[in-house]
């Protein structure tokens, strides 16, 4: 059932919270978490949505913060809360609370939220996009333990990595990095087979504007301690992944975004389905823990512009002579300068503890 | 609850609290250190089966359509299964690798819990195999070692096999003898053969000590899996998590607060077209031997000391052991067999009217034992165990009912309605648990009444959770074995049964009308003690 509240308070929704739960004939119960979505009307649809499927594996309350601060100084003077409460039937397991915030209460969101956390329960943040740079320090960051961001929906993804690197703490997750799970547990699959070998370097292909691919790359490195690679690709998504072996090549490489190919040597190639997931598949992974990320946090801090980035070679010779420009990802002081063009970006803003970029900003990464 | 379970496993496992066990060969902690990529923090990398394929034996059969090959397609899209995994398909039916692949395809279709994707199906068609032949056919098993030393160079599978013997188990020593014969069961150096049955495992003591001697002729006892689809179930394995990994259970989980416990497993349906197997077998045999003993060692078992296969073996053989017969076996037991009725609004035939079943047939469809623990915590608790065809509706679920409470201040009156307090685990359909206790009723006057607290197991809401075959199959490739019973654990549970057999074989079951919850004789078993079932 659906109750809409206009010009209301947190208490008048709890009220008529346990009001629609009467009426639907359920007990509040096995809700394990609050969702807090921060979003605006332009993405509120696609995030409850995704969120909604997600709390079928993770029944919980879903709080939709929509600021409307206003355009003109007649709406900005107004301040009012409208709130509507999904419950039951249609909506799926658990609650949804849309909570509009127009005016000057825009900036008090926490003061609307807080009364309505699921008592004893974690709480998730989730900013679709535009998610303030430090957010653990927002207001509603503030009540979350854990934070989810997605680089990929920034305007520069890239340069959005060095920020959450710069304001990291733990509990924050990003969106662009469980994307990349199924890629990491195939390549650590992959070296499973090989016990003992010893990487040499690394490199990993994909789109220009996807930060999933750097994160990959960036966990490839730390990891591995080795350098790495970072290829611009007509995509979709991520395309490839190589580790450089003394014995030869290990690929997994995904040219439709649907099917990826996977040659080790010693081993025939094999097909892996690697689909692009949906948001409400990664929503999902991200519940499953709720503790802090560290292999995200070391992966993060690691440090983008340690990546050096390529075209696609055009050919093989092209390929061997790059490989001799990748900068070493143990020593980045003393790496040589790299000569190629760098097509995307490479971040001018540096993680705290990353260290100084080697070179400056180029493309559209200035800002 | 799914979160504290979690959260318990990876502090167990985190080096930094440095009270962590010894490395075990089963953890794959050694492997981990070997490669780089894997770091024990790293919980969102799941766990895949290294390079492996399976084989299965009566693959044109129920089971392997409606569960097993639905699995390993499930399995394949949670991206679980190793790049280059291969099944094998082996049974009479005159096709080829085609035909196999359409069959598969059109189980998986019609069975599979994930949605169906193209390059999932095309990644897992690759690698699939058909061998036609008898169980008697030497050329056939020939052509299946062909067919899998082909896998191991077409597709990487690395001489990793498992051989799933889907068929009855009187065809069990011919499929192992061949599988020896050919050199099937055999690994190669580094690699791993292993073996996967299903119940029944015998029929009774002897029958399944002489299936386990032809078995571990040819299969290190370590490689034989026997599946018990129950312990793959996210309810039971939610058992352990529920004692162990909280402090409001334990303490009250004994013989100072528990009165009984009542563990049932009810089926609405009657035998369909399983004549031929279940005459003769029976509801006992059938279910309380392996589903119920399981259970049972689950709920009163004492904690283990890590939640290593042997660990939790010890602990359940060591409640298994401590099991006592009733002395009066005729007067805590009872045996039925479904009459003619109606059922859920149909009508249904009576057991002997059954085709293929004899009108004089003595197998039981419904069993009821009464059970003691002769341990300190659990001596005088009963434990009453129940199972049966054409009961009032499906359900299995395990109820711990509690003692009443030692003094009611109350005037009789106001708690003539107040049962026990009761937690009951609800395996299935509907997982969860339930707690009962008193509650006032809203009133001027003091009424106490009972009231049901409910937690609904939130994976269950989504269709897409992992089913039991699902689970095991991953495990036998990654050769866990935590969920398998063992050998020593099949063998006990037949020297509990055997007796009880023994003396039903000399008597006639009790009838019972379809649709009801069995014999009035079960009832007054539990009357006689002052209890009663519960209507689950």
């Amino acid at each position: 059932m659906k109750i809409e509240l206009t010009d209301t308070t947190s208490s008048k929704i709890n009220a008529a919270l346990v009001q629609a739960r009467r009426a639907v004939g359920a007990p509040a119960t096995g809700m394990i978490l609050s969702m807090v979505i921060v979003t605006d009307e332009g993405s509120a649809y696609d995030a409850v949505k995704a969120a909604r499927e997600a709390s079928r594996e993770h029944p919980m309350r879903i709080l939709v913060v929509i600021r409307r601060p206003g355009k003109s100084p007649r709406a900005r003077a107004v301040t009012r809360l409208d709130a509507e409460i999904q419950v039951g039937g249609d909506y799926g397991t658990g609650e949804t609370i849309l909570l509009r915030l127009n005016g000057e209460l825009t900036a008090h969101a926490d003061s609307v939220v807080l009364p309505l956390l699921l008592p004893d329960a974690p709480t998730v943040a989730w900013w679709p996009e535009s998610a303030p740079e430090d957010v653990s320090q927002g207001t509603v960051g503030d009540l979350s333990q854990r934070r989810i961001t997605d680089a990929a929906a920034a305007e520069d993804p890239v340069h959005e990595l060095s920020v959450r690197a710069r304001h990291y703490h733990p509990g924050d997750t990003d969106l662009a990095w469980t994307r990349v799970t199924p890629w990491r547990s195939m390549l650590a699959a992959a070296l499973d087979q090989k016990p003992g070998v010893k990487v040499t370097s690394a490199e990993v292909e994909g789109e220009a504007y996807n930060p999933s691919v750097e994160l990959l790359g960036m966990w490839l490195a730390d990891r591995l301690d080795v350098p790495v690679k970072r290829i611009v690709s007509e995509g979709p998504g991520l395309t490839a992944a190589r580790l450089n072996t003394p014995e030869g090549q290990i690929e997994l490489d995904r040219s439709d975004g649907l099917l990826a190919h996977l040659r080790m040597p010693g081993s025939p190639d094999r097909q892996v389905a690697l689909k692009r997931r949906e948001t409400a598949e990664l929503i999902a992974e991200e519940l499953r823990r709720l503790d802090p990320d560290d292999v995200y946090r070391a992966t993060l801090l690691h440090g983008v512009q340690r990546l050096t980035v390529t075209e696609k070679p055009a050919s093989a010779k092209d390929a061997a002579e790059q490989v001799e420009e990748i900068i070493d990802g143990t020593e980045p002081a003393t790496a040589p300068a790299s000569s190629s063009s760098a097509s995307s970006s490479s971040s001018s803003s540096s993680g705290s503890e990353a260290p100084k970029p080697r070179r400056t900003a180029k493309g559209g990464s200035a800002k | 609850m799914a979160r504290t379970t979690a959260k318990a496993s990876t502090e167990a496992r985190d080096p930094a609290t440095g009270f962590s066990p010894p490395p075990r060969e089963a953890d794959g902690r050694k492997k981990q250190a070997v490669n780089p990529l894997r770091d024990p923090n790293d919980r969102r990398l799941p766990r895949i089966a290294g390079p492996s394929g399976l084989v299965i034996f009566g693959v044109t059969g129920d089971l392997s359509r409606k569960k097993l090959m639905p699995a390993v397609y499930d399995l394949a899209n949670r991206g679980l299964l190793p790049p280059g995994f291969s099944l094998v398909g082996y049974a009479r039916r005159e096709w080829a690798n085609e035909d196999f692949a359409q069959e598969v395809h059109d189980a998986v279709k019609e069975h599979a819990r994930t949605p169906f994707r193209e390059e999932v199906w095309q990644q897992l068609a690759e690698g699939i195999r058909f061998v036609q032949g008898d169980f008697d056919d030497d050329e056939a098993f020939e052509k299946l070692r062909r067919t899998v030393d082909e896998l191991d160079k077409q597709r990487g599978t690395g001489g990793n096999f498992a051989f799933y013997l889907s068929v009855p188990p009187k065809f069990f020593p011919r499929v192992v003898e061949q599988l020896k014969k050919h050199k099937l069961s055999q690994a190669p150096m580094g690699a791993w053969r292993r073996a996967v049955i299903e119940k029944p495992f015998g029929h009774d003591l002897k029958s399944a000590k002489e299936l386990n001697r032809v078995v571990h002729d040819v299969f290190q006892p370590s490689d034989v899996f026997r599946i018990d689809h129950y312990l793959g179930k996210e309810t039971v394995q939610n058992i352990l998590a529920l004692r162990f990994a909280n402090e409001m259970f334990e303490p009250i989980w004994n013989r100072s607060y528990v009165d009984h416990v009542q563990i049932t497993m009810a089926e609405d349906i009657g035998i369909g077209g399983r004549a031929g197997y279940y005459d003769g077998i029976g509801a006992a045999r059938d279910v309380i031997q392996n589903h119920l003993m399981q259970l049972l060692a689950l709920t009163a078992m004492e904690e283990p000391s890590d939640f290593s296969a042997e660990a939790l073996v010890q602990e359940k053989l060591k409640v298994l052991n401590a099991i006592q017969l009733p002395n009066d076996i005729g007067a805590d037991t009872v045996f039925g067999q479904y009459a003619h009725g109606w059922q859920g609004g149909e009508e249904v035939k009576g057991y002997e009217e059954e085709d293929g079943i004899p009108a004089d047939s003595r197998t039981d469809t419904y069993a009821a034992i009464k059970l003691e623990i002769a341990n300190r915590r659990w001596a005088g608790v009963p434990f009453y165990l129940r199972t049966g065809k054409r009961l009032g509706r499906r359900v299995t679920e395990i109820a711990v009912a509690f003692q009443a409470a030692p003094h009611l201040p109350f005037d009789k009156e106001s708690t003539q309605e107040l049962g026990q307090n009761a937690l009951v685990i609800r395996v299935q359909p509907d997982e969860g648990v339930t707690v009962r206790f008193g509650s006032k009723v809203p009133g001027t006057a003091m009424e106490v009444r009972d009231v049901s607290m409910d937690f609904a197991y939130g994976e269950s809401f989504t269709e897409s959770s992992p089913e039991a075959y699902e689970r095991l199959i991953l495990d036998v490739l990654l050769g866990d074995a935590n969920l398998f019973p063992r050998t020593a654990e099949v063998e006990q549970s037949w020297r509990i049964l055997d007796p009880i057999e023994d003396y039903w074989a000399q008597h006639k079951p009790e009838p019972y009308t379809s649709g009801t919850w069995g014999p009035a004789a079960a009832d007054e078993m539990l009357a006689r003690d002052g209890r009663s079932w519960r209507r689950p």
